[in-house]
């Protein structure tokens, strides 16, 4: 099955960004149309079973996934201004004719003509180089999330956790109140990464959080039964003695990095910035890109968190309906950035703002 | 706290997670005031400047200084402090403790934010744990109340008093 | 199958059971919900083998963005089965090395 669809805006990724962009372009009067890749909406969101931190803007104090349903029930109100499609992967953009390709399943395929774009496809997991480490049972943290949280089926019995960022400490966490245990958390760096409350939160349980260690290969023939880790030096070079861990789930909590595919397609000017964890696209303080139809949110555009997700959601599908004719309360502009300005003023932000100014432009020509 | 490390093995522990020492945002309250407020005081482990405020605006009294930048650690004037617990419910990182020094000659109790299973009932014997998870005494359970109906229980823990530094989780056994 | 029994804050619906195959025994699994999470839930954790080196491959990223996860389901190859809703009776096989597209017969 074959179809032509038309839109004033496609938003491609239903999380955290591209929820809020569907719902400010949908309330200013523009016609939506969101595609998401997973069977059902809400990203990352609906796998997080923590309080989200914060401020009360960005719902602290509120349990990730009831975030996802806040913003559902958001966009219902909007009636049929917003057109949902799950399972619905955006397979390509043509800058010759501005037209989108998508394919649901494996039997429907879709040509799609929407006058402009919000991209927000968020991330995906970064990968350690060891032996072995292509075997099942090596598992992304957002993959045991998905099994554990959305489906409740266990990932496994003992977890390996590579990596004390924010994921790390957190999956962590979630996995001991599935009744999984986790061994042990390997942490190349001398500190951990993630917030010290998370860590304390599992210090507290007796999770075992190793610094200045990590992994040096699976073992397993079709699948993982146990892990080799060791102390390594400031250079990240292996001493001493090599632990066998026994462990059937080695889960890698590496970072993340942004999903750009669709910018590299539509010749947007990228670079590629440490800070925010891969290429990402140059933008503007509307969130738009080189590509006068592409506005970028959410984690494509640099990856952060969930609160940041939303605001920049906001600011694209805000500016998306003013370049698509609609008028637009100069103040609410004004009042995202100061939100998103608040949530990056502290020293966890110093990074994102550092990562930022280098793909931030004060306009574009056209 | 009282932890017999070198300064290394100190800032080791502290940058997995495990508090050392009193830091800006991890703090005892005055000792006169706690051993004779009935009701106990709020005890908050947060000493790391991360955007968050759920503890002051969850705070009914102000003891909770309202943050004047998210990013602060959060300050407490303990005089207004009611040991109400609220804040150990709301808290996203679950640093929130309540501890109540009045209760016995050597018991005290502990409220402190639970969720996981199984959740322990009025009366069970639970192994209270340190900051970095090892059974160091036992503790009968008072009470468990859930202020939010969000999940997140606040568990009353009677724990010997001598302890109340060390003890910031608990094991429930069936 | 390996279910979570009880969770402290989630309570998981699951739809329809339904029953399905894997290389030729029968399964169960809940429809509407990705093949792969079905497959794990059942014990299954080898999806397909690689074609050179012959590596056994799996759940890795449960977002349709690494290809770990391609199985053959009803004689179609390269199926992402981490975000392919199982529908009843689906025949779904271990992938062993590239996968080909079944041909129409003259």
């Amino acid at each position: 099955m074959n179809k032509d669809l038309t839109t004033d805006l496609l938003v491609v990724g239903g999380g955290a960004a591209g929820l809020c962009a569907a719902a400010e372009a949908a309330a200013a009067g523009v016609k939506v149309t969101v595609l998401d890749s997973d069977l059902h909406m809400g990203g990352q969101l609906v796998k997080q079973t923590h309080k989200f931190f914060g401020s009360k803007d960005e719902y602290a104090g509120t349990r990730g996934y009831k975030i996802a349903g806040i913003l559902m029930d958001e966009i219902k109100e909007l009636g049929d201004k917003i057109e949902m499609r799950v399972n619905t992967t955006c397979t390509g953009y043509y800058p010759e004719d501005g037209v989108y390709t998508a394919m649901k399943g494996e039997d429907e395929y879709y040509r799609i003509h929407a006058k402009k774009a919000v991209i927000a496809t968020g991330a995906q997991e970064r990968m350690l180089p060891f032996p072995n480490n292509d075997i099942p049972g090596v598992v992304g943290a957002g993959a045991v999330q998905t099994l554990m949280n959305v489906y409740g089926v266990l990932p496994g019995k003992k977890v390996l956790m590579v990596g004390a960022g924010n994921i790390g400490l957190i999956v962590s966490y979630q996995l001991t109140q599935a009744g999984v245990k986790v061994v042990g958390l390997v942490e190349a760096m001398p500190k951990i990464g993630g917030y010290w409350v998370h860590a304390a939160k599992i210090r507290r349980l007796g999770i075992p959080i190793l610094l200045r260690h990590t992994i040096l290969e699976a073992k397993g023939e079709d699948y993982v039964t146990g892990a080799v880790i060791s102390e390594i030096d400031d250079k990240f070079q292996p001493i001493g003695k090599p632990q066998e861990i026994d462990c059937d789930v080695i889960c890698m909590a590496v970072g993340l990095t942004p999903t750009t595919e669709i910018f590299w397609q539509a010749g947007a000017k990228m670079q590629f910035v440490p800070q925010l964890c891969g290429h990402v696209p140059f933008r503007d303080k509307t969130m738009r890109t080189s590509n006068p139809d592409l506005w970028v949110a959410g984690d494509a555009a640099g990856i952060e968190e969930a609160s940041s997700a939303m605001v920049e959601g906001r600011i694209a599908g805000y500016s998306a309906a003013k370049a698509l004719g609609k008028k637009m309360d100069a103040k609410k502009f004004d009042e995202y950035w100061a939100r998103l300005d608040h949530l990056r003023a502290g020293e966890v932000g110093t990074k994102i703002r550092a990562g930022i100014a280098q793909v931030m432009v004060e306009g574009w020509e056209a | 706290m009282a932890c017999n490390c070198t300064a290394e093995e100190k800032e080791k522990l502290f940058n997995s997670g495990v508090l050392t020492d009193n830091r800006p945002g991890a703090v005892l309250p005055p000792k006169e005031l706690w051993e004779n407020k009935k009701g106990g005081l709020v005890v908050i482990e947060c000493p790391q400047r991360i955007p968050c405020n759920p503890c002051g605006t969850s705070c009914p009294s102000g003891a909770v200084v309202p943050f004047k930048d998210i990013n602060d650690t959060p300050a407490i004037d303990y005089e207004k402090c009611t040991g109400c617990g609220m804040c150990v419910a709301k808290c996203p990182g679950l640093a929130c403790f309540v501890i109540d020094l009045t209760y016995g000659p050597d018991k005290a109790v502990i409220k402190l934010p639970y969720e996981l299973i199984p959740v322990p009932a009025k009366g069970d014997k639970v192994k209270c744990l340190n900051r970095t998870g090892e059974e160091v005494a036992e503790g009968e359970v008072l009470a468990v109340m859930q202020p939010f109906k969000d999940s997140t229980n606040v568990v009353s823990v009677v724990i010997p008093k001598k302890l109340v530094s060390d003890i910031r989780a608990i094991k429930v056994v069936r | 199958m390996e279910l979570i029994q009880k969770h402290p804050i989630l309570e998981f619906k699951h739809g329809k059971e339904v029953s399905f195959s894997f290389d030729g025994k029968e399964l169960k699994g809940y429809e509407g919900e990705p093949i792969a999470v079905a497959l794990t839930a059942n014990g299954v954790r080898v999806f397909r083998v690689s074609p050179l080196m012959k590596r056994p491959r799996g759940f890795f990223c449960a977002i349709g963005k690494c290809s770990s996860c391609f199985m053959t389901v009803d004689g179609v190859p390269n199926v992402r089965t981490c975000v392919t809703p199982l529908a009843a009776g689906m025949k779904v096989e271990t992938q062993k090395g590239k996968g080909l597209v079944p041909l129409e017969t003259e």
